[in-house]
């Protein structure tokens, strides 16, 4: 059910199975849970119409399983048995089954965890550019944070900025050893966690993004040349780089606003997609990072 | 030649006005003024194979979709979770419209009125820019009942995973879509006849389906004549590891390795050598110094023994030991086996055991023998192919680094000698927490 790797020590078996409680004898003198009655399990009211709105939109109520645990995980910060009690009477499924679903995923946890998740990759191009150790000093750093759930975990899909972590969703990197406190301190002050190096920000690696045209038909403004929009170094300005939802907040609205919103002023001067600090794009990575 | 990767840092261009201002959902339009037979027989002619792995061409995925009226379904793969691949996140993330367009194109050639993109959890930022991105090209008549005025209707809902690497397995995928614990199915019946909710399903790749709106602008033919004759069109590559510049590159297929890792990806790191690399994701066989003149390509690294796979490259520099890399890709596989056949569950955690007793000082060279032949019983005998991702990359490298695995063995023998032989534990007997390998 967990990650190879985690503060929590999660039961595993020798053959490898992921269900709880292998070992455990069943309670025959307990009937099997059977889908809880909705009037003896109060819902909250925004869960239920989460729960609701995805069940409608699949042919299948089933299917709205995940969905709806993401929800009960979000609101109760793990699938409790409450939890999973509330899902299934609103889906009108049987505990284990949800259950049975909630053990397979590892983002979801079965026994109570910190608020703030950050997933260390651990896979083998992180590791091979330090993710190790870094994780070491996470967890380092982490001890006695109760509100800081460290876990390693397999290749989340970002081993272009190896090493890398995902803190709360948000994927950071290429860390260093520092960054490991950095991080605990970003999430006690409930600020963005390593704003410059946000992976929502950086720009692609390939030199031929800018320049080549294709015929999807010619552009009507100006290119703006890559080196002039690479931006600032992470020493820059913290009020002068976007925030952290800019790459998904450019609206409708705002771009009729800005129509031609790559002649912005100063503020502008880091549109979505590209990384501040940034700048060294071509040149060769420090070669000790993180080791 | 950029065709997935034209401008993709363009500001605004997950938005549709500027997606729109670039052409974009023309070529939506000119597929619902052909028949989808037609369009069907473009993507046919384009050569275009899936980019997820396995590479069967397209047009013919989708000619296997019965005709007739029934409830057909459309599935995007975008769980990316293979190690070493992370070249649909930047796509979704940067030009979330083009896979869309796609899979509006897609679903009217095979005649599905519901679409789906299964995104894997972890993907929390590119799945909220996707969800603007749906509810955009829904309130512009995109998606949804009658697009455009056409007589195809189609639904398309972002279903977002919980972290599972077999849920990138097709049938696992479908099973995890039902709302189920992902484990794969067997086959026959294929997905194209009996997949999700029972249906007929045609499922594909991110990468591919955002191909689409490219082939139906350039024409099938005019596609076709990108790359080699059996790999067409532009591919993305991931590259990562020990190199200088990792990132995606968009390149035409049957470019040499040398070039995507010296010329894009910078060659490896100061003062190193490469040792091997991995062509496909961790899953393919690795490659060693020698086959970096390769062409690029699905067939050519078939013929070298290794495969396309995902064109995820990662390098593993001379300051790596084989060892080292071997233990990291059986955990992984080890801890994302489903459970479900018995080759795939005990291979891959015998397969991390055996490799640990040679860390330990307690393997003897004929251990790279049961070793190979435990991969060997893998591959072929299960319902999916993780067990084979895992039994393929460690049978070449104990084929390849035989003579370096002996000597680690030697090496590791030696540095045990001094420890006492109660402290060695028996493999197979497992403490109370009896984790097939240590939790941290």
């Amino acid at each position: 059910m967990s990650a190879t790797g985690s503060r929590r020590p999660v039961p595993r078996f020798g053959h490898g199975s992921r269900v709880p409680g292998w070992d455990d004898a069943v309670d025959l003198t307990k009937p099997p849970a059977t889908i809880p009655d909705p009037a003896l399990t109060p819902v909250p009211p925004g869960l239920k119409e989460t729960i609701e709105a995805a069940m409608a939109k699949y042919p299948d109520r089933r299917s709205a399983a995940i969905p709806a645990l993401h929800a009960a995980q979000e609101v109760y910060g793990w699938c409790s048995p409450e939890a999973i009690d509330q899902v299934a009477s609103v889906m009108e499924l049987t505990p284990a089954y949800l259950t049975s679903v909630a053990t397979f995923y590892d983002m979801f946890s079965t026994v109570p965890k910190p608020r703030n998740d950050v997933y260390v990759c651990t896979n083998i191009s992180c590791s091979l550019l330090g993710a190790d150790e870094f994780f070491e000093a996470m967890l380092a750093a982490a001890e006695g944070d109760p509100d800081v759930d460290v876990r390693s975990f397999e290749c989340l899909g970002a081993c272009d900025i190896a090493p890398m972590a995902s803190v709360n969703g948000e994927y950071v990197g290429p860390l260093d050893l520092a960054d490991a406190e950095r991080i605990v301190e970003d999430l006690r002050t409930g600020g963005p966690v390593l704003e410059h190096k946000q992976l929502r920000y950086r720009r692609s690696a390939d030199p031929g993004v800018a320049e080549e045209e294709t015929d999807f038909g010619p552009p009507d403004r100006d290119e703006t040349p890559m080196s002039d929009t690479a931006g600032l170094g992470p020493e820059g300005d913290a009020e002068d780089r976007p925030g952290p939802t800019a790459a998904i907040e450019m609206t409708t609205e705002q771009l009729a606003d800005h129509p031609e919103p790559e002649k912005a002023t100063d503020e502008g001067e880091h549109p979505a997609g590209q990384a501040p600090g940034d700048g060294d794009e071509g040149s060769p990575r420090a070669t000790e990072e993180g080791r | 030649m950029k065709l997935l990767f034209d401008r993709i840092d363009e500001p605004g261009l997950n938005t549709l006005p500027v997606y729109e201002r670039r052409g974009g959902y023309q070529s939506l339009r000119k597929a619902l003024d052909m028949t989808p037979e037609e369009v069907t027989s473009q993507l046919m002619d384009s050569g275009i194979r899936g980019r997820g792995g396995a590479g069967f061409p397209t047009g013919r995925k989708i000619s296997f979709l019965p005709h007739g009226d029934m409830d057909k379904y459309l599935v995007c793969n975008a769980d990316e979770s293979e190690p070493g691949t992370f070249k649909d996140r930047e796509l979704m993330q940067k030009n979330p419209h083009m896979l869309i367009e796609g899979i509006m194109i897609a679903a009217y050639a095979a005649g599905t009125s519901r679409t789906f993109i299964y995104i894997r959890g972890e993907y929390a930022l590119q799945a909220d820019i996707l969800e603007a991105a749906i509810a955009e090209a829904e309130a512009a008549g995109y998606i949804g009942e009658r697009i455009l005025g056409s007589e195809h209707s189609a639904s398309l809902v972002l279903h977002r995973g919980a972290g599972a690497y077999i849920c990138g397995e097709e049938t696992g995928l479908l099973d995890s879509l039902e709302g189920k614990r992902g484990n794969p199915r067997l086959k026959p019946p294929f997905p194209a006849i009996e997949g999700l909710y029972h249906g007929p399903t045609l499922i594909n790749n991110v990468e591919t389906l955002a191909t689409v709106p490219a082939i139906i602008r350039m024409g099938g033919e005019e596609y076709a004549k990108l790359g080699t004759e059996t790999s067409t069109g532009t591919k993305l590559v991931s590259i990562s590891g020990d190199v200088q510049r990792p990132g995606n590159y968009e390149i035409e297929l049957g470019i040499p390795a040398r070039e995507i890792i010296y010329g894009l990806g910078g060659g490896p790191l100061e003062g190193r050598e490469i040792k091997f690399w991995f062509p496909g994701g961790s899953s393919s066989p690795v490659l060693t110094r020698d086959d970096l003149d390769i062409s690029f390509d699905y067939d050519s690294l078939a013929k070298a023994g290794s495969m396309l796979g995902t064109a995820s490259i990662i390098i593993v520099d001379d300051s790596h030991t084989v060892l080292e890399v071997a233990l990291k890709v059986a955990k992984f596989y080890a801890h994302e086996s489903c459970g479900k056949c018995v080759p795939c569950r005990e291979g891959t955690n015998w397969t991390v055991k055996m490799l640990q007793r040679i860390e330990s000082g307690e393997a003897t060279p004929m251990d790279l023998d049961i070793m190979a032949s435990v991969q060997e019983q893998i591959i072929g005998n299960c319902l999916c192919v993780l067990g084979d991702a895992m039994a393929m990359p460690i049978g070449s490298m104990v084929e390849k680094f035989r003579s370096e695995l002996e000597a680690e063995i030697e090496a590791a023998r030696e540095r045990a000698d001094g420890a006492e032989l109660e402290d060695v534990v028996p493999i197979g007997v497992a403490d109370e927490h009896a984790g097939p390998f240590p939790v941290h």
